[in-house]
């Protein structure tokens, strides 16, 4: 197979004042050349952390990638490359695009600037060839009179324009892997459509593989070929798009696909609002971490970590249901009635 | 850009004008007029003549008129201490001093407050951070003369490297520039490491990361250039604080400097003198605060396009 | 593994009871947190405390010393510190022990008076401007501009020579006439941020009259700002003061402030450098003590700008 990334057993903890909040937990997946995977979950599930764990963008002080965590881009691990092999390999190899793009550009530097100066350092142009080259970048991403947008300041255009240039920043130098931080969160929902449009263009295009971080599984129903639910941490999920949308098997998924209003509709059900938080990062955790918040919890579930069952041969899921001595049972909206209302 | 420039310029004329005006007047209010205590042993006909040398005999209103007028063609008047010495002259020979000491103190200070700044920055919370704090706050509270005394004392009196006052050799010159300094330094310290935290916490700077540029890359191109805008903003004051620091240094260190000419003319009761070198320390200080806003929209694209954001 | 967990374990028992959203922490009241927070600022807590032993010294250090602050020895003049006199006498044979505390109360009341009088003023004038906002703003506001334009101390120099006098009250006048723009400003940006705040809007839509406003909202967040903003005035007027005394325009003979002090003893420094180090080093450890104060203040009011 050609995996370009293979993440395994990825544990990040930050050191805070009040303790180690251990962010992400034991995080294993790949991903294969011009696939689009991504990551779903609520705030503050260790989605955006592991993205970053993969360019080592994290705070070098306060967050830690814990020993035994491995990130293999085409087989060489992240975690123990140099200062200069790291340099070439982000911008140049994997790069990123993040969620504000009102903040994610420098304000004192041009657009054109901030395009070129990755090109002059990736691919060692002259700087008239990396300008000639920085706008067709953005031509590519369909940025109108991009002679004139080249010398604009980022002030001077609109959230979806920048997003478009945080793009074109990130293609520049054709990498094999783009990550992409929420990229729609901070948009108005019409140019959501657009961003999402063009991703969906460049990748079919520029055959770039795309790890998308989101918590909007609308975005991710028209992008993404396989999607990774992530709670507290970890894993709770993983397959195909198709298997995520219509074979789910986490209590979780459920929730999260029944709190979309489009694909709720489907069922023709009131949306379905997930109650309570998730748990405190800094606690160990023994037991399922959904446990607390989840309608089917068993006793074992507050027990024992449940192990990771395959569905299929592209579909896993961790969670105590899978197991033989369970009780078989539907997702509420399924069955029309939500445990809760049944109690 | 064009408005808000003229707008500017408007306002720093007419403080200019304000600041003029009150001087002049608050000078004349003083009880007696300015040449009584000298003019007053001399005989009735020279008097007459000293006041109408100086425009005294006119009424107040006048005088005024004439002030402003030989102003606008640069002409400060004469001493009443020292006739025939010219204001605007002595300013003219004594300023370059200040500016001199002055300008290299601030260039110093800018230089080494700002790497200090970047040190402390990007130490945070280890020993060179605190280090420069400490270095910081010491610049900030310990008064320029106590500083000044202190260097005297052990440099040229115990160690007896460098001479404790004059002028005319480059060495000379070393104390007064290092005691200036010392201000500038801590205030560029302390100011460069908060907006420079603040600066490398924005998301541009993980922007900058991502593309691969190398630390010291993101630093210099990102981080640095957007750290010092608001130090910008510091500069008028700093300008300030170097020229009325320099009332004090020139004194100790004996540096013939406008600073020492104008403590003199102030215990010396030369009221033009006092008045003329006023008007001209005014004048410095609105013209840089206004360079220094110029400067703030040259480097910070924004405000270009929206000066009303300020 | 999986065949040990018995059967019994898998049984529906639904979500928990969402005791977690209850608030477990006590409340504890604002000033409560703030004096807390403070004291964990050990730096802080020491500028205090000595702090309060120079208030001290100043208020009863003359007393202590037996002498009178203008007492003349002439037959011993300039003498080391021994045990009669502890900092010496200085060169009309004085003792410097009496007189050091002696110029610390004018520094005191200077730093004191000047900062309080000006942040009063600076209050009432930016909370005026910020209030009303509008036309009276803008003209408020300029009005500062134009004073701060002009550098304090040239000033307080001219203000000092026009005055002629160079009584505590003058010297106090001259200091704060433009004293209170800095504070001005700070308050009148202060209120224009509370009013704009959702908060007070929602008060208003209440029907909440404009004086409990002030009350409750505008007067407690524009306080803590206040606060710090006089800490941080303090050194400035003390540091304004022995200025001027240095240059001769401040405090005169016989009465006295670190400033004079330091400036008498300035000329003969190197013979006699205790008379010049001591006023030097309470001026310095005073205004540094009042410095790192107002940050601990800062961090403790207002832990958001905490870095």
């Amino acid at each position: 197979m050609d995996k370009i990334l293979e993440v395994k057993n990825l544990r990040v903890s930050f050191n805070t004042y009040v303790g180690e909040i251990r962010a992400v937990r034991g995080v294993s997946f790949e991903l294969r050349r011009g696939e689009t995977l991504a990551f779903v979950g609520e705030s503050g599930c260790g989605k955006t952390v592991t993205a970053k764990s993969i360019l080592r963008l994290l705070p070098p002080v306060s967050a830690e990638i814990k020993a035994g965590s491995e990130i293999l881009y085409k087989g060489e691990n992240v975690l123990q490359m140099g200062q200069k092999r790291l340099q070439r390999y982000r911008g140049n190899e994997v790069s990123m695009i993040f969620q504000d793009p009102m903040t994610s550009l420098n304000p004192t530097m041009t657009c054109g600037q901030q395009i070129v100066e990755a090109l002059m350092l990736h691919k060692k142009l002259s700087k008239q060839e990396a300008k000639a080259e920085a706008i067709k970048t953005l031509e590519l991403v369909k940025i109108p009179d991009p002679e004139k947008r080249f010398s604009a300041y980022p002030h001077e255009l609109s959230g979806g324009m920048r997003q478009r240039v945080m793009i074109a920043i990130a293609l520049s130098c054709q990498p094999s892997i783009l990550i992409a931080d929420e990229p729609t969160t901070a948009l108005d929902v019409t140019i959501q459509a657009q961003i999402i449009d063009l991703l969906k263009e460049l990748k079919e295009k520029l055959g770039t593989a795309i790890i998308l971080v989101t918590h909007d599984l609308g975005v991710v129903a028209t992008l993404a070929d396989r999607i990774q639910v992530m709670y507290a941490g970890q894993i709770v999920e993983t397959g195909t798009a198709r298997e995520i949308f219509y074979e789910p098997q986490h209590p979780y998924t459920w929730a999260l696909l029944s709190s979309v209003p489009g694909l709720a509709e489907r069922s023709k059900q009131e949306l379905y609002s997930l109650k309570g938080t998730p748990p405190d990062l800094i606690m160990p955790l023994e037991c399922c971490p959904f446990a607390a918040r989840c309608e089917y919890c068993m006793k074992v579930c507050r027990q024992q970590m449940p192990q990771v069952t395959n569905v299929t041969a592209t579909h896993n899921v961790a969670c105590w249901l899978q197991h033989p001595h369970a009780p078989k049972v539907k997702p509420f909206y399924e069955r029309g009635l939500s445990h809760a209302q049944q109690a | 850009m064009l408005r808000y420039a003229i707008k500017r310029i408007g306002y720093a004329v007419v403080t200019l004008f304000i600041v003029v005006t009150v001087t002049f007047f608050l000078m004349r209010s003083i009880p007696g007029d300015p040449l009584s205590h000298m003019a007053r042993a001399l005989p009735e006909q020279t008097r007459a003549n000293y006041y109408a040398k100086y425009g005294l005999d006119k009424p107040l209103f006048t005088q005024y008129l004439m002030y402003m007028k030989n102003l606008l063609r640069g002409d400060l008047g004469e001493s009443v201490l020292y006739p025939g010495r010219s204001v605007s002259e002595t300013i003219a020979k004594t300023s370059p001093i200040s500016g001199l000491v002055g300008g290299i103190a601030l260039a110093i200070g800018f230089v080494i407050g700002i790497t200090l700044g970047i040190i402390a920055a990007l130490n945070k919370n280890r020993w060179p951070d605190y280090l420069v704090m400490f270095v910081a706050i010491l610049g900030t509270t310990i008064p320029v003369f106590v500083f000044a005394s202190l260097l005297q004392y052990f440099v040229s009196v115990k160690l007896g490297w460098l001479p404790p006052s004059g002028w005319g050799q480059p060495r000379h010159l070393v104390l007064p520039i290092i005691v200036l300094s010392f201000g500038p330094v801590a205030s560029f310290a302390r100011y460069l490491k908060s907006s420079m935290l603040d600066t490398l916490s924005q998301d541009y700077i993980l922007t900058a990361q991502a593309k691969g540029l190398s630390q010291r890359d993101v630093i210099l191109r990102h981080a640095l250039r957007n750290s010092m805008l608001p130090i910008v903003t510091i500069l008028a004051g700093r300008i300030v604080g170097v020229f009325t620091g320099a009332f004090v240094v020139e004194r100790m260190f004996g540096v013939p400097g406008i600073g020492f000419y104008y403590i003199s003319s102030i215990n010396n009761n030369d009221y033009t003198m006092i008045l003329g070198t006023t008007v001209f320390y005014a004048a410095l200080f609105v013209i840089a605060q206004l360079v220094v806003d110029f400067v703030y929209m040259l480097v910070d694209p924004r405000i270009r396009i929206v000066p009303e954001s300020r | 593994m999986q065949e040990e967990i018995s059967k019994e374990l898998f049984q529906i028992i639904g979500p928990e009871d969402n005791e977690a959203e209850k608030i477990a922490r006590p409340r504890v009241s604002y000033l409560r947190d703030a004096w807390r927070r403070f004291r964990q600022n050990k730096v802080a807590t020491l500028a205090l405390i000595i702090l309060g032993i120079l208030a001290f010294m100043v208020i009863f250090g003359p007393a202590i010393s037996g002498y009178s602050f203008e007492e003349m020895d002439t037959t011993n003049r300039n003498a080391p510190p021994s045990r009669e006199h502890w900092f010496g006498t200085d060169k009309l044979g004085r003792d410097l022990f009496a007189r050091v505390w002696q110029g610390g109360r004018v520094s005191m009341i200077i730093g004191l008076v000047g900062a309080f009088v000006s942040s009063f003023v600076g209050c009432i004038y930016g909370g005026i401007s910020g209030y009303f906002g509008g036309r009276v703003d803008d003209i408020m506001m300029r009005i500062v501009e134009v004073l701060i334009s002009v550098p304090y101390l040239i000033v307080v120099i001219l203000l000092s020579v026009v005055l002629k006098s160079k009584s505590l009250g003058t010297l106090l006048l001259a200091m704060t006439i433009t004293g209170w723009c800095g504070i001005a400003r700070i308050v009148r940006g202060q209120v224009l941020q509370v009013k704009s705040q959702e908060y007070v809007l929602a008060a208003q839509a209440l029907g909440v009259k404009p004086w409990k406003i002030i009350l409750r909202h505008v007067i407690p967040n524009v306080l803590s700002v206040v606060i710090v903003a006089i800490t941080f005035d303090i050194p400035g007027y003390i540091f304004g003061e022995a200025f001027l005394s240095f240059l001769g325009l401040g405090i005169q003979p016989p009465n006295t402030s670190w400033g004079a002090l330091a400036a008498t003893a300035q000329s003969m420094y190197a013979f006699y450098p205790y008379q010049l180090f001591i006023p030097a080093l309470m001026i310095a450890l005073t205004m540094l003590c009042f410095t790192l104060l107002g940050d601990g203040l800062r961090d403790a009011l207002d832990p958001r700008q905490r870095k």
